[in-house]
């Protein structure tokens, strides 16, 4: 087993929003199980700021430490700065990551922004945005 | 929290028999067997009476072994030792797509240096079919090699059967039994071998120290140079503690055999019983009745490897995975790749490997542990979110 960061381990242990958003606005899935990653996020936006933010992750525990970490990270941001959330940003919350999990840290940025271009790319979300969800905190 | 060690096919713990049998060549009887003196003598009668044990556990003469680092060491000095030595009389080698690396790299090496490798496949259970083994035996097959048992899933070959296959068609045969030695009936004369690979980290001996025996009349080439240790064979000062321990773990392997495989099996039977009927989707891997006693090795559907490991540690327990996450290079094992289990069933590979210490209570205590931690991972799987929402077909 590779050498984890306590906070690594306690993400990993006790990962943050876990699970799937009914009616999402944006999904994102990356990866796929071939390779042995695959994450999907789900966002929820509202006024142009992530509400909610839910993941599924079949991976390592790297992979699941660094979805519950950008999953917190992203949570409540503006697409703007979700957007700026990159691996290095992550390991870095993270207190490092092991070399060879690297690639892990890749897949949750990678995640989290092919949501916001689901959401971005379809019609009418303007709309949404006004409206007030009851899932939208965590 | 209670400890459970269920990696023995990565090392198994040192007998305290076995401990206290070295340590007095750790510190009074320090001396170098080839010396001519006291201390030599007494390092000599220690390594030649550890060379008897070893031979009388595998039913081979004492001056057949040869001594030692490991298993690695032993496959190694095999498969290019004995290919060098026969190479005049062609330069095909065929070894099974299961073999350990220390056999599988040894032998891409030789085709660097101008031999034919061929691979033979295994089935979905992990054993050669003996029909690939004759088809792909030519006229100049110098060398074929497949090993006795595989620790990663289990699977027994008939070693006998393929051996008599090589044999007919004068190829020297070789297994790789570090898996087997000390755990099953090892006897060279019974599985009809020309050269036998073993190790002391798997027979509750020490790190360290492995032995290759070479039927006599057959001819290998020597790779460290140096004196005359090992009848020219290994030069090298020998490591003398690990020699007499592997020595003692040999002698107690065979005074306990039968009562230690009975242990093993009734353990590993109860422990795959009760993982498979308290867990969905999770298969046994490896061959259903030719296995190793202490061999439990699944794959946990829409989990992954690395993952199972790092909450059964929480929990206090050791296994082992073939994820391509948990290995190095993000591969999965071979092994299951070559026993035709896909990538994304791979990445659930779980062995727990049973040894002479645990009891029917570890057993239940992993039995306990595996639910939640395999419900917990599942929750947080989008493989298996689509499964249940029909996206992927069941097995
Ligand atoms: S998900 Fe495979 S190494 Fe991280």
């Amino acid at each position: 087993m590779p050498v984890y960061s306590d906070k690594v381990m306690e993400h990993f242990m006790n990962p943050r929003n876990v699970g799937e958003i009914e009616n999402p606005d944006g999904i994102g899935e990356v990866g796929n199980p071939v390779c042995g990653d695959m994450m999907t996020f789900y966002i929820k936006v509202d006024d142009n700021q992530l509400s909610d933010v839910k993941f599924k992750t079949f991976g390592c525990g790297a992979a699941i430490a660094v979805s519950s970490i950008v999953s917190e990270m992203a949570m409540g941001k503006t697409l703007e700065k979700a957007r700026k959330i990159t691996p290095a940003l992550v390991a870095q919350e993270l207190e490092g990551l092991p070399k060879n999990k690297y690639h892990c840290s890749n897949l949750g940025a990678q995640a989290l922004n092919k949501a916001i271009d689901d959401y971005l790319k379809k019609p009418g979300k303007k709309v949404k945005s006004k409206k007030r969800r009851k899932d939208e905190k965590e | 929290m209670r400890k459970v060690y269920l990696d023995h096919a990565a090392t198994t713990p040192i007998l305290p028999e076995v401990l206290e049998a070295i340590l007095p060549y750790f510190k009074d009887a320090y001396g170098n067997p080839q010396s001519l003196h006291g201390w030599g003598d007494d390092a000599r009668e220690a390594i030649e009476d550890a060379r008897g044990r070893v031979a009388d556990l595998i039913g081979a003469q004492p001056e057949e072994i040869i001594f030692t680092s490991s298993g690695t060491e032993s496959n190694n000095l095999a498969i290019k030792g004995l290919a060098m030595a026969q190479q005049s009389k062609g330069k095909h080698i065929v070894i099974s797509a299961i073999e350990h690396f220390s056999v599988l790299h040894s032998a891409r090496t030789l085709e660097k240096w101008g031999f034919e490798l061929t691979l033979v496949p295994v089935d979905r259970c992990g054993l050669v079919d003996r029909e690939d083994v004759a088809k792909n035996i030519r006229e100049d097959t110098i060398l074929v090699s497949v090993m006795h048992a595989n620790g990663e899933v289990g699977t027994i070959q008939p070693i006998r059967e393929i051996a008599r296959l090589a044999k007919e068609a004068g190829a020297i045969f070789h297994t790789d039994a570090v898996a087997t030695t000390g755990t099953i009936p090892v006897n060279v004369k019974e599985l009809t071998v020309d050269a036998l690979s073993l190790a002391g980290n798997q027979l509750y001996g020490p790190k360290g120290i492995g032995a290759l025996w070479v039927k006599k009349g057959v001819r290998i080439i020597p790779f460290l140079d140096g004196g005359v240790q090992e009848g020219g064979r290994r030069a090298g000062t020998e490591n003398v503690p690990a020699i007499v321990g592997l020595g003692k773990a040999a002698e107690l392997a065979k005074e306990e055999m039968e009562s230690r495989m009975e242990h093993l099996s009734a353990l590993r039977n109860r422990l795959i019983g009760g993982l498979l009927s308290r867990n969905e989707h999770v298969t046994l891997t490896g061959h259903p009745t030719q296995r190793l006693p202490g061999n439990a090795s699944f794959c946990i559907e829409f989990i992954e490897g690395e993952a199972t490991l790092m909450l059964l540690s929480s929990k206090g327990v050791a296994a082992s995975s073939g994820s391509a996450c948990t290995s190095r290079a993000l591969k999965a094992s071979h092994v299951l790749t070559a026993m035709g289990i896909p990538p994304e069933i791979a990445q659930g590979s779980l062995l727990f490997s049973l040894g002479l210490e645990n009891t029917e209570e570890d057993v239940d205590y992993v039995l306990e542990a595996m639910p939640p931690i395999v419900d917990k991972l599942r929750q947080m799987s989008p493989l298996y979110a689509k499964f249940l929402k029909g996206e992927r077909g069941g097995r």
